[in-house]
């Protein structure tokens, strides 16, 4: 018992819009739950556990676990919700495995949701920060953000529109994902002209609110192959939340991703990330990161990120295609998005992608970012460990 | 479910639970608790491998409850972290499963609450359907009522076999060292407090409290090495329907089937007689006869006939609740991980003044949602 390898089997999601005002909240985890299910040709029969996140104040919803029962599938199940701010899509998406490979679960189901268009989503952020020291002046998700940009760019001399070149490859690869909630084409001019939201980041940068849920079931090798011909096998998982005030936090780089990339890829045997990777699915939040953090992630020297980007690397058909299905600058389903991170990567293994399939995919790698500049690395491959 | 193999429950430790800690942020509980159970357990923070906390957004009135305790656990260090939101009994699921998979040989679980910083009635109002349920006014006094009147109502039990319990648990506290409330009541004294919401009175509902717990939990190798290790024996957990309605309140369906997947695991076939000290989560008074009966210690409505006959006092033949359990102190959330941690102790000998004699097998319960509607239940041994 125990110790088994377990691979992610079936993805759902739901289309994801600005407003979902045709589906409840326990509709819509159900409109993804449904999808994942028959993804996998599953029913919920099939199903020994289920797990769930989002964050409680962005709906005022308190023990979603409990309420979403209907539409989760969690009845007479056992279930319990994960959440751990925009961190919890991740945290959800590898429970999945954690239970699936402890023996005592053969096939887990792991949900991710939110409805943005029904929350105040920068005032239930601005909650998450210490009362006394930091939520009257540095609290909230975009004021972080900026100051990590302009650091970034002070630092190495980085540009605004090489920022931008990152929105512009993210909004163009969500034209080829049906279920993005953002498919309109964009120009660096149309980033450089948008309104200015927090110096130096302005609207075209950052990434929308959005109604959306996604599920993936997990199922353990007795099962996995059975369900899905090419599961997504799970082969490393990190997750690193070192500061929890952001007046301690180093914004010199994205230092919590340098630890959890260091860890997963040192798990996973991977040496050269840029080589052995062929296809990322990032938590990027705004443009800046796309730069930052994939430095943090080891595909190339600090500064050198402008450079990678645009010489066009992390596009489709580059060499390490960065977020085929345009990402968060897309869609942001806040507790859905980092588990759209890491179904988004077993979908390219799975070769499921359609229009934003990444050809040949062995190894993907998915992250969440959130909280107080927190990361988690998860690193999925056609291969079984 | 399969059996659980070589994972123990290697160290404990709780704050004592007070009305109001106003000297402790949510950081010092968890950093008082992790240290208690390092100690407990001979370890440092060099032997936790990863870390789940447990809160609850909405008690904390913080998005992202765990920042506010994750540098006080060890998420500062650089350990994987993970937060479930919920009753610790859960975390503790997800600690051990954490190291079944073969990544972790340790899980640190950490659980915290400041009841005294909260707003009850709002708060577990939030629990219940916005459009439907809210509105009329349902919270956790008012709908546990309503479970009572309904438990009473289906078999016959009475309100005065409901205050024995609290007359056995405050009893019971007089002898915990943690306990917040520490006073005996009577029967009449219980019978005549002040009315909440009927037929639930004063001395029938548990406090509001603050509190933090944590629970180490090691596997294999490192279980075995352990100074004090006690084993998991079996744990199950499951959820019943959301809606009040869609339910018979009176029957613990979702407790029958956890407690069922927990003794299948631990080979109990007859738990009145091979468990010898039982942790349940009696919120209300009546909720630990409701749990009797769903943990199979006695036949269905007769959990009213079972305090009557005494087998759960302190010298019956199954004590429950030994250290006062949640009517002598209630922290949400830490509740059920308080339990677990009693469970380990009695086992271990070490409960002090409220040491059930010769504990083989001890069981300990948390539940989550209005009514108890998700259960989980735990069976730990020598």
């Amino acid at each position: 018992m125990g110790k088994k390898r377990t691979a992610i089997v079936a993805t759902g999601q739901t289309h994801h819009r600005s407003s979902r005002l045709d589906v409840n909240g326990i509709e819509l985890i159900n409109e993804a739950v449904t999808r994942c299910l028959e993804d996998g040709d599953l029913t919920i029969e099939d199903i020994d556990a289920v797990v769930i996140g989002n964050m409680d104040h962005f709906e005022g919803i308190n023990y979603v676990d409990m309420w979403s029962i209907d539409g989760s599938g969690g009845f007479m199940k056992p279930t319990f919700k994960l959440t751990t701010g925009g961190t919890t899509g991740s945290t959800v998406g590898q429970s999945g495995f954690y239970l699936t490979s402890s023996g005592l679960f053969d096939k887990v189901l792991c949900i991710g949701w939110e409805k943005n268009s029904e929350s105040d989503t920068t005032a239930a952020i601005t909650t998450a920060f210490d009362p006394i020291w930091d939520r009257l002046v540095f609290a909230g998700a975009i004021g972080g953000l900026a100051v990590e940009a302009t650091k970034y760019m002070s630092e190495y001399g980085a540009t605004e529109e090489d920022a931008a070149y990152v929105a512009v490859r993210d909004r163009t690869h969500a034209l080829n994902n049906p279920y993005a909630q953002l498919r309109k084409p964009i120009t660096i001019e149309d980033v450089m002209t948008s309104p200015m939201l927090s110096d130096p980041i302005k609207l075209l940068d950052v990434c929308p609110r959005t109604d959306g849920a996604c599920a993936v079931v997990w199922a353990n090798e007795d099962y996995a192959e059975k369900i899905c011909p090419r599961p997504a096998w799970f082969h490393a998982g990190s997750v690193k939340h070192p500061y929890n005030m952001l007046g301690d936090t180093d914004l010199s780089g994205l230092i919590s991703m340098e630890m959890a990339a260091k860890e997963a890829y040192q798990k996973a045997g991977i040496k050269n990330p840029l080589k052995e990777i062929d296809v990322m699915e990032l938590y990027l939040p705004y443009s800046c990161s796309g730069l930052s953090w994939i430095e943090a992630l080891d595909l190339c020297e600090r500064g050198g990120a402008p450079r990678l980007v645009r010489d066009g690397v992390t596009d489709m058909g580059g060499e390490l295609p960065i977020n085929p299905s345009g990402g968060v600058i897309a869609t942001n389903c806040i507790g859905a998005t980092a588990l759209l991170r890491i179904a988004e990567a077993a979908i390219q293994i799975m070769d499921k992608g359609g229009d934003r399939q990444v050809p040949d995919v062995e190894t993907a790698l998915a992250t969440g970012f959130g909280g107080c500049f927190w990361s988690d690395v998860t690193i999925l491959s056609s291969k079984k460990p | 479910m399969s059996g659980i193999d070589n994972i123990a429950i290697v160290g404990v430790g709780q704050t004592t639970i007070e009305r109001n800690k106003l000297g402790d942020t949510f950081a010092d509980m968890v950093f008082e608790a992790t240290q208690k159970a390092l100690e407990d357990a001979g370890m440092t923070m060099d032997d936790i491998d990863n870390v789940i906390t447990t809160s609850n957004d909405f008690w904390d009135g913080r998005t992202i409850s765990t920042m506010a305790v994750n540098d006080a656990c060890g998420a500062g260090l650089g350990k994987n972290i993970s937060a479930l939101e919920g009753d610790g009994t859960f975390s503790c699921f997800y600690g051990m499963t954490r190291i079944l998979s073969g990544v972790y040989g340790t899980s640190l679980v950490v659980s915290h609450v400041k009841g005294s910083e909260s707003e009850n009635i709002h708060i577990t109002n939030a629990i219940f359907d916005p459009i439907y349920m809210r509105p009329i006014g349902l919270d956790s006094l008012n709908s546990a009522a309503m479970q009572m009147r309904r438990y009473m109502s289906k078999y016959g039990v009475t309100e005065e076999q409901c205050a024995k319990v609290s007359v056995k648990n405050h009893k019971n506290a007089l002898n915990n060292p943690y306990a917040q409330i520490k006073k005996e009541v009577s029967l009449e004294d219980v019978l005549e407090s002040r009315l909440i919401a009927d037929p639930l009175k004063l001395y029938d509902c548990s406090p509001v409290s603050d509190a933090a717990a944590a629970v180490i939990i090691a596997g294999g190798d490192r279980a075995k090495k352990a100074k004090k290790p006690v084993w998991v024996k079996g744990v199950g957990y499951c959820a019943d329907a959301y809606f009040l309605g869609d339910r018979d309140l009176a029957d613990a369906i979702a407790l029958d089937m956890a407690a069922s997947k927990a003794y299948e695991m631990a080979e109990i076939t007859d738990p009145l007689e091979e468990i010898d000290v039982a942790e349940v989560y009696d919120a209300f008074s009546y909720m630990e006869l409701m749990w009797y009966e769903g943990l199979g210690f006695c036949p269905i409505g007769a959990g009213g006939k079972l305090i009557d006959k005494g087998i759960t006092e302190m010298d019956g033949a199954l004590p429950v609740n030994p250290s006062g359990g949640l009517l002598s102190g209630h922290p949400v959330i830490v509740g059920g991980m308080i339990r677990l941690a009693e469970a380990v102790l009695q086992v271990r000998g070490d409960a002090g003044d409220h040491q059930v004699k010769d504990v083989n097998t001890a069981l300990a319960h948390g539940i989550n949602g209005a009514c108890g509607q998700s259960h989980c239940v735990w069976i730990v041994g020598r």
